[in-house]
Protein backbone atom coordinates (compact mmCIF):
# COMPACT_ATOMS: atom_id res chain seq x y z
CA UNK A 1 0.00 0.00 0.00
CA UNK A 2 3.16 2.65 0.53
CA UNK A 3 4.52 2.16 -2.99
CA UNK A 4 6.06 4.86 -4.73
CA UNK A 5 4.10 5.03 -8.09
CA UNK A 6 0.98 5.30 -5.93
CA UNK A 7 2.35 8.03 -3.47
CA UNK A 8 3.75 10.42 -6.25
CA UNK A 9 0.48 10.31 -8.80
CA UNK A 10 -1.57 10.51 -5.88
CA UNK A 11 0.35 13.50 -4.83
CA UNK A 12 -0.41 14.71 -8.40
CA UNK A 13 -3.51 13.85 -8.85
CA UNK A 14 -5.00 15.29 -5.60
CA UNK A 15 -4.82 18.60 -6.29
CA UNK A 16 -6.97 18.46 -9.44
CA UNK A 17 -9.41 16.27 -7.86
CA UNK A 18 -10.27 18.56 -5.27
CA UNK A 19 -10.40 21.53 -7.96
CA UNK A 20 -12.69 19.24 -9.92
CA UNK A 21 -15.03 18.50 -6.30
CA UNK A 22 -14.94 22.48 -5.36
CA UNK A 23 -16.23 23.33 -9.42
CA UNK A 24 -19.24 21.28 -8.91
CA UNK A 25 -20.13 22.42 -5.83
CA UNK A 26 -19.73 25.89 -6.91
CA UNK A 27 -21.17 25.62 -9.73
CA UNK A 28 -24.28 23.37 -8.62
CA UNK A 29 -27.37 25.98 -8.95
CA UNK A 30 -25.56 26.53 -13.50
CA UNK A 31 -24.31 23.15 -14.42
CA UNK A 32 -25.03 19.65 -13.56
CA UNK A 33 -23.77 18.39 -10.42
CA UNK A 34 -24.34 19.80 -7.14
CA UNK A 35 -23.58 19.58 -3.41
CA UNK A 36 -23.36 15.62 -3.32
CA UNK A 37 -21.68 14.96 -6.28
CA UNK A 38 -19.02 17.63 -5.28
CA UNK A 39 -19.20 16.39 -2.19
CA UNK A 40 -18.15 12.82 -2.98
CA UNK A 41 -15.34 13.87 -5.42
CA UNK A 42 -13.70 15.82 -2.52
CA UNK A 43 -14.01 13.11 0.41
CA UNK A 44 -13.08 10.60 -2.91
CA UNK A 45 -9.51 12.69 -3.14
CA UNK A 46 -9.40 12.66 1.02
CA UNK A 47 -9.67 8.76 0.17
CA UNK A 48 -7.07 8.58 -2.05
CA UNK A 49 -4.59 10.60 0.45
CA UNK A 50 -5.57 8.19 3.13
CA UNK A 51 -4.80 5.27 0.54
CA UNK A 52 -1.27 6.27 -0.12
CA UNK A 53 -0.06 7.77 2.63
CA UNK A 54 -2.19 5.87 5.74
CA UNK A 55 -4.41 6.68 7.99
CA UNK A 56 -2.09 7.89 10.71
CA UNK A 57 -0.39 10.76 8.42
CA UNK A 58 -4.36 11.64 7.54
CA UNK A 59 -5.27 12.71 11.11
CA UNK A 60 -2.34 14.85 11.20
CA UNK A 61 -3.46 16.97 8.67
CA UNK A 62 -7.43 16.41 8.58
CA UNK A 63 -7.90 15.89 12.82
CA UNK A 64 -10.59 13.90 13.67
CA UNK A 65 -12.52 16.56 15.84
CA UNK A 66 -12.36 19.29 12.88
CA UNK A 67 -14.32 16.67 9.81
CA UNK A 68 -16.74 15.93 12.95
CA UNK A 69 -17.16 19.59 13.49
CA UNK A 70 -17.38 20.38 10.06
CA UNK A 71 -20.24 17.75 9.07
CA UNK A 72 -22.05 19.46 11.96
CA UNK A 73 -21.72 22.63 10.87
CA UNK A 74 -23.04 21.71 7.51
CA UNK A 75 -26.09 20.73 8.71
CA UNK A 76 -26.67 23.27 11.14
CA UNK A 77 -25.46 26.10 8.04
CA UNK A 78 -28.57 24.68 5.77
CA UNK A 79 -31.14 24.87 8.43
CA UNK A 80 -29.59 28.41 9.57
CA UNK A 81 -30.17 29.49 5.65
CA UNK A 82 -33.66 27.79 5.29
CA UNK A 83 -34.94 29.61 8.98
CA UNK A 84 -33.77 33.07 7.22
CA UNK A 85 -36.81 32.27 4.49
CA UNK A 86 -39.00 32.46 8.41
CA UNK A 87 -37.09 35.02 9.82
CA UNK A 88 -37.85 37.20 7.07
CA UNK A 89 -41.31 36.83 7.33
CA UNK A 90 -42.52 33.88 4.71
CA UNK A 91 -41.98 30.44 4.35
CA UNK A 92 -38.66 27.67 5.26
CA UNK A 93 -36.19 28.46 2.66
CA UNK A 94 -37.67 30.99 1.37
CA UNK A 95 -35.89 32.47 -1.59
CA UNK A 96 -36.78 35.33 -3.80
CA UNK A 97 -40.13 35.46 -2.16
CA UNK A 98 -37.86 36.20 1.27
CA UNK A 99 -36.53 39.52 -0.77
CA UNK A 100 -33.16 37.57 -1.95
CA UNK A 101 -31.29 39.13 -4.75
CA UNK A 102 -31.52 36.39 -7.61
CA UNK A 103 -28.65 38.44 -9.50
CA UNK A 104 -28.44 38.02 -13.41
CA UNK A 105 -28.98 34.61 -15.13
CA UNK A 106 -26.08 33.03 -15.93
CA UNK A 107 -23.61 34.53 -13.71
CA UNK A 108 -21.90 32.33 -9.89
CA UNK A 109 -23.91 35.04 -8.10
CA UNK A 110 -27.48 34.35 -9.41
CA UNK A 111 -29.81 31.80 -7.74
CA UNK A 112 -29.99 33.71 -3.96
CA UNK A 113 -29.31 31.02 -1.32
CA UNK A 114 -29.28 28.28 -3.36
CA UNK A 115 -25.34 28.74 -3.59
CA UNK A 116 -24.86 28.80 -0.03
CA UNK A 117 -27.29 25.66 0.10
CA UNK A 118 -25.34 24.00 -1.96
CA UNK A 119 -21.97 25.18 -0.13
CA UNK A 120 -23.65 22.98 3.22
CA UNK A 121 -24.46 19.71 1.45
CA UNK A 122 -20.89 19.61 0.31
CA UNK A 123 -19.74 20.57 3.18
CA UNK A 124 -21.84 17.48 5.50
CA UNK A 125 -21.24 15.02 2.72
CA UNK A 126 -17.50 15.38 2.37
CA UNK A 127 -16.88 15.43 6.00
CA UNK A 128 -19.31 12.38 6.40
CA UNK A 129 -17.92 10.52 3.69
CA UNK A 130 -14.36 10.66 5.16
CA UNK A 131 -15.35 10.10 8.61
CA UNK A 132 -17.02 6.97 7.10
CA UNK A 133 -14.11 5.79 5.23
CA UNK A 134 -11.74 6.17 8.12
CA UNK A 135 -14.11 4.37 10.97
CA UNK A 136 -14.54 1.57 8.89
CA UNK A 137 -10.81 0.94 8.26
CA UNK A 138 -9.46 1.85 11.61
CA UNK A 139 -8.49 -1.40 13.52
CA UNK A 140 -7.91 0.09 16.77
CA UNK A 141 -10.69 2.82 17.54
CA UNK A 142 -13.33 1.71 19.55
CA UNK A 143 -16.93 2.26 19.27
CA UNK A 144 -18.86 5.17 20.40
CA UNK B 1 -31.75 3.62 -29.41
CA UNK B 2 -28.01 4.10 -31.13
CA UNK B 3 -26.15 0.64 -31.43
CA UNK B 4 -23.72 2.46 -28.33
CA UNK B 5 -26.46 2.29 -25.96
CA UNK B 6 -27.32 -1.08 -26.66
CA UNK B 7 -23.76 -2.52 -26.29
CA UNK B 8 -23.93 -0.58 -23.18
CA UNK B 9 -27.07 -2.18 -21.85
CA UNK B 10 -26.03 -5.76 -22.90
CA UNK B 11 -22.46 -5.04 -20.93
CA UNK B 12 -24.55 -3.63 -17.60
CA UNK B 13 -26.89 -6.75 -17.66
CA UNK B 14 -23.65 -8.75 -17.63
CA UNK B 15 -21.85 -7.30 -14.81
CA UNK B 16 -25.11 -7.54 -12.95
CA UNK B 17 -25.78 -11.29 -13.45
CA UNK B 18 -21.75 -11.59 -12.81
CA UNK B 19 -21.53 -9.51 -9.61
CA UNK B 20 -24.88 -11.47 -8.13
CA UNK B 21 -22.97 -15.08 -9.10
CA UNK B 22 -19.28 -14.77 -8.53
CA UNK B 23 -18.11 -16.25 -5.34
CA UNK B 24 -15.00 -14.34 -4.93
CA UNK B 25 -15.88 -11.45 -3.08
CA UNK B 26 -13.37 -8.30 -4.52
CA UNK B 27 -13.64 -9.42 -8.01
CA UNK B 28 -17.60 -9.17 -7.27
CA UNK B 29 -16.66 -5.43 -6.18
CA UNK B 30 -14.44 -4.67 -8.86
CA UNK B 31 -17.77 -5.92 -11.64
CA UNK B 32 -20.08 -3.64 -9.65
CA UNK B 33 -17.67 -0.61 -10.08
CA UNK B 34 -17.52 -1.71 -14.06
CA UNK B 35 -21.31 -1.57 -13.50
CA UNK B 36 -21.79 1.61 -11.96
CA UNK B 37 -19.23 2.87 -14.85
CA UNK B 38 -21.26 1.61 -17.74
CA UNK B 39 -24.28 3.19 -15.63
CA UNK B 40 -22.80 6.26 -15.37
CA UNK B 41 -22.11 6.50 -18.86
CA UNK B 42 -25.73 5.61 -19.73
CA UNK B 43 -27.06 8.11 -17.38
CA UNK B 44 -25.02 10.44 -19.85
CA UNK B 45 -26.69 9.16 -23.00
CA UNK B 46 -29.92 9.28 -21.60
CA UNK B 47 -29.56 12.92 -21.32
CA UNK B 48 -29.20 12.91 -17.45
CA UNK B 49 -26.09 14.25 -16.60
CA UNK B 50 -26.64 15.10 -12.74
CA UNK B 51 -27.73 11.48 -12.27
CA UNK B 52 -24.21 10.65 -13.99
CA UNK B 53 -22.08 12.86 -12.25
CA UNK B 54 -23.01 11.55 -8.93
CA UNK B 55 -23.10 7.65 -10.31
CA UNK B 56 -19.58 7.78 -11.32
CA UNK B 57 -18.54 9.50 -7.78
CA UNK B 58 -20.63 7.73 -5.71
CA UNK B 59 -20.83 3.91 -6.96
CA UNK B 60 -17.58 3.59 -9.18
CA UNK B 61 -15.28 5.95 -6.55
CA UNK B 62 -16.77 5.89 -2.84
CA UNK B 63 -19.49 2.60 -2.89
CA UNK B 64 -16.38 0.85 -4.26
CA UNK B 65 -13.84 1.64 -1.15
CA UNK B 66 -16.76 1.46 1.24
CA UNK B 67 -17.32 -2.18 0.17
CA UNK B 68 -13.11 -3.00 -0.36
CA UNK B 69 -12.72 -1.53 3.20
CA UNK B 70 -15.80 -3.44 4.72
CA UNK B 71 -14.20 -7.20 2.97
CA UNK B 72 -10.61 -6.14 4.60
CA UNK B 73 -12.79 -6.39 7.90
CA UNK B 74 -14.57 -9.93 6.98
CA UNK B 75 -13.62 -12.81 4.72
CA UNK B 76 -13.03 -12.85 1.14
CA UNK B 77 -14.72 -15.55 -0.21
CA UNK B 78 -18.49 -15.91 0.27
Amino acid sequence: MRDLIIRVISRFMIPFIQVYGAYIVLYGHLSPGGGFAGGTVIASSIILYILAYGLLSEEKRIPEHFTRVVESAGALFYVFVGLLGVLLGTRFLGNSVAGFPLGIPGRLSSGGTIFLLTFAIGMKVASTMITLFSHLIDEEREEG
Amino acid sequence: MTLLQLLLLLFLLICALMAGRIKDLISSVIIFAAYSLTMALLWQQLNAPDVAITEAAMGAGVTTLLLFAAISRTERME
